[in-house]
């Protein structure tokens, strides 16, 4: 019986934290996500090096070999200081094609990714919220040489940073992973609340793939994928709620009218007991989830649900609030606290909200 | 992180299922006598006071056993393993810990064989939340302290045989803190009267009591004069895994959804109903926290890294949802969810409505939530005090 980090996940979590403190801390996150968006090259490259872009990936192909344990302590610590870089999308895409892919593409693509040579994004459903095979719209039509497909997939998370990009579509009823690569597609940036999310629509005008570029996805497969989703974005939740709440503690503990702290008035401070409750529950909850992955995959849909079912909601509220706390300050856009409500906003329906997931847990456990 | 047990625990395990099988028959297959066999039975085995000292009759045992223990014995919901409640809850650990060697060989076996039965005596009618501001008073006078004052809503006053007790030795210290006194005092002593309380639900088991002049030998004194405060705060800290507690929810849970299952709402099932489900749903996601929660604690524990208030997470859980399912479960059940036992059209014999009326053992007794809250954000969050 073990529910806690090993010496090593500490240590990286530390490196993490450290990373985003020095490298990339909110005053520089502010000017990259100003005006166009391009990825941070050699920042990219040095989160390869450090061996957080193969966690997951097997040995074989230039990966570490490690667990989604360990993915969610990076996470989780990229969360905290908003990274803006594509980690999500790239475990994600790690992960899809390790479900859908044969080792020949495995072989090819994987090592690429872990070397921080080949930026990957998945891109799932086209409905904006609702999570079923039936939400995947996007056709693609067999002709001779191949699919052709015409049409645009919304919703696209870091497409602006992907070289390549992993779009789910169907043909003749039956769905599939499209690979292309950035050329072949237009790529629109759409402008959304949370800038450190950046997000885009990928139109296909016209492009015929080979059957070799296209995967088979099982609806088992999708469902894997979708919560393996929610795993990675509630990680970040974890530790992005913990921030803004350490910031809010803080400000309490500094912050005086009528002669006191404001920390000393229950409105303030139970209020941050409570947030204290609900992120120390997500937590526990996520470590679970996280834990399934790779360990007990059946039990994966209900941990994943719990979760993410009880963040969305939390973490929505605990932004909100954060700014209340700290009265007209945390209105201001120079104040970071604004910042972690965009990222609660755009986190909440990512891969499921609680309704999705609570709902689910009610069949899961027999209603 | 891993969830697997070490042979030696599952070897543990295996032996608790199999004594459960062999020794916890169905409810109508239990004779007069199943409860004192029980209590002698769970006792021989040594789970009675599962982690104190061998040396003074516990189990000598080790956190993750104990928390196997617990966790099969509400999976079982078989009955508690002694019926000193409070005894093997804080007094007995209190004793261990501050007791004299005398007064651990007089009062931890009674409270392992189940024989003497302990009440609590710290809330005054002046003074619950703000504990530490009692002012019961104890004087010395030769080789007794003469106790004068009164206590309220002491649990199970009407039937125990003794009672711990928090009295003010000095009243001129400048903390509340200090001056406190604890006694151990036994409820046959003249000049101590019960008098019962009624609850909402009917109940009479919590009680005023009320000294007048009663004498207590300083024998029996727990820990030092003065030093009362610090026996009682980690007397009452004296929580480990809350394992069990989570396990008899989960059954809980399982009891609402058989009902959900067979209650229909405007002519519909009431399992289709988006919003009951969504309520069910919440209810299993904060069991399943309070459990993840728990086990992270029990995690630190067992790594020698100390708790400090974390505990009052699940605290505040378990509040909330001790008045929420059951109510929940009134609710949905309409008129009949108000009918008691006895009643034609009582749903699960009136249990619901029952249970219903009881939350405030859970939810004031153990302290409220607002002094949870107060707890969490100045002792984990070091916000200022109020
Ligand atoms: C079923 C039951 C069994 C009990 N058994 C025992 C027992 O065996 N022995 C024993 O000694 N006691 C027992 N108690 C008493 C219990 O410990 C007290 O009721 C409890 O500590 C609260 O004290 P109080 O009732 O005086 O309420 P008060 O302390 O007067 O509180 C009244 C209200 O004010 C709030 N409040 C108080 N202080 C603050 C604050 N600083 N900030 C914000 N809100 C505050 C409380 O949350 C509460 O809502 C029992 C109580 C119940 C209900």
């Amino acid at each position: 019986m073990n529910f806690g980090f090993s010496e090593e996940q500490e240590l990286l979590r530390d490196q993490v934290r450290r990373f985003m403190q020095e490298d990339l801390p909110l005053t520089k996150i502010r000017t990259m996500t100003k005006g166009a968006l391009q990825l941070d090259r050699p920042l990219w490259t040095r989160m390869a090096e450090l061996g957080w872009l193969g966690l997951t990936t097997p040995e074989s192909c230039g990966g570490l070999g490690l667990s989604w344990v360990d993915a969610t302590v990076v996470l989780e610590e990229a969360g905290r200081g908003l990274c803006p870089m594509p980690l999500v999308s790239h475990l994600l895409s790690t992960e899809a094609i390790l479900a859908v892919c044969g080792k020949k593409q495995r072989m090819a693509w994987l090592p690429a990714m872990a070397a921080g040579q080949a930026v990957c994004t998945l891109a799932l459903y086209d409905e904006p919220n609702w999570l079923h095979p039936d939400a995947i719209t996007l056709e693609g039509k067999r002709v001779k040489k191949g699919i052709r497909i015409n049409g645009r997939k919304p919703f696209v998370t870091d497409a602006q940073y992907a070289d390549y990009l992993l779009i789910a579509l169907r043909v003749d009823k039956q769905l599939y992973l499209a690979a292309v690569g950035r050329d072949q597609v237009t790529i629109t940036p759409q402008p959304q609340m949370d800038l450190t999310k950046p997000t885009a629509s990928v139109e296909f005008d016209d492009v015929v793939l080979s059957e070799s570029a296209l995967f088979r996805l099982s609806r088992k497969q999708l469902a894997w994928l979708t919560d393996c989703g929610a795993v990675a974005v509630t990680a970040e939740m974890v530790g992005a709620a913990d921030a803004v709440h350490t910031l809010t503690v803080d400000y309490a503990n500094q912050r005086v009218q009528f002669g006191n702290l404001i920390g000393r008035y229950q409105g303030v401070k139970h209020r941050l007991a409570d947030m204290y409750v609900d992120i120390e529950s997500f937590r526990s909850l996520l470590y679970y989830a996280a834990w399934t992955v790779n360990n007990a995959p059946g039990e994966l849909p209900r941990a994943a649900s719990l979760a993410k079912g009880y963040a969305s909601d939390a973490f929505a509220q605990i932004g909100i609030d954060c700014i209340g706390l700290h009265g007209a300050i945390g209105f201001t856009a120079e104040y970071d606290a604004q910042l972690y409500l965009k990222r609660s906003k755009w986190a909440r329906p990512a891969f499921g909200d609680s309704d999705y997931h609570l709902q689910r847990v009610a069949t899961l456990g027999g209603l | 992180m891993d969830f697997d047990y070490s042979p030696s625990e599952e070897a543990f395990r295996k032996e608790v299922r199999d004594f459960l099988k062999e020794n916890l028959p169905p409810r109508k297959e239990r004779g007069s006598d199943f409860l004192a066999n029980w209590l002698r039975k769970v006792r021989a085995r040594g789970w009675v006071g599962f982690s104190w000292p061998k040396a003074y009759g516990g189990g000598g045992g080790g956190l993750v056993e104990q928390a196997i223990l617990r966790e099969e014995m509400a999976l079982a919901k078989a009955p508690p393993l002694g019926t000193s409640f409070m005894g093997l809850a804080w007094v007995g650990p209190g004793i261990i810990q501050y007791g004299t060697e005398e007064q651990k060989q007089r009062f931890i076996p009674d409270i392992l064989d189940s024989k003497v039965t302990w009440c609590t005596g710290y809330s005054e009618p002046n003074h619950g939340s703000d504990l530490a501001a009692i002012q019961c008073k104890a004087v010395r006078d030769g080789d007794d302290y003469v106790v004068n004052g009164q206590k309220i809503w002491t649990s199970g006053a009407p039937w125990s045989q003794w009672i711990i007790l928090l009295t003010r030795t000095d009243f001129s210290t400048t903390s509340k803190h200090d001056g406190i006194t604890c006694l151990l005092v036994p409820m046959d002593s003249p000049g101590l009267e019960v008098r019962p309380i009624e609850n909402m639900a009917g109940d009479r088991h919590f009680a005023e009591v009320f000294f007048r002049d009663v004498r207590v030998p300083v024998a029996n004194r727990l820990g030092q004069e003065g030093e009362g405060w610090k026996v009682t705060v980690s007397a009452l800290a004296n929580e480990r895994s809350s394992i069990g507690e989570v396990t008899q929810m989960f059954s809980k849970l399982d009891t609402l959804k058989e009902l959900v299952r067979a209650t229909a709402r405007n002519g519909r099932p009431a399992a289709k109903d988006p919003a009951v489900r969504r309520r069910i749903a919440t209810f299993e996601m904060k069991i399943a926290a309070m459990k993840y929660n728990g086990l992270r604690y029990l995690t630190k524990q067992i790594r020698g890294e100390p708790l400090t208030s974390e505990t009052s997470v699940n605290k505040l859980h378990r509040a909330s949802l001790e008045i929420e399912m059951d109510d929940f479960a009134v609710a949905l059940m309409g008129q009949a969810g108000l009918h008691l036992r006895g009643s034609d059209d009582a749903v699960d014999a009136g249990s619901w409505s029952k249970s219903s009326l009881s939350w405030p053992n859970v939810v004031i007794g153990g302290g409220t939530p607002n002094i949870q809250r107060n707890i969490i954000a100045e002792r984990i969050l070091h916000l200022p005090k109020d």
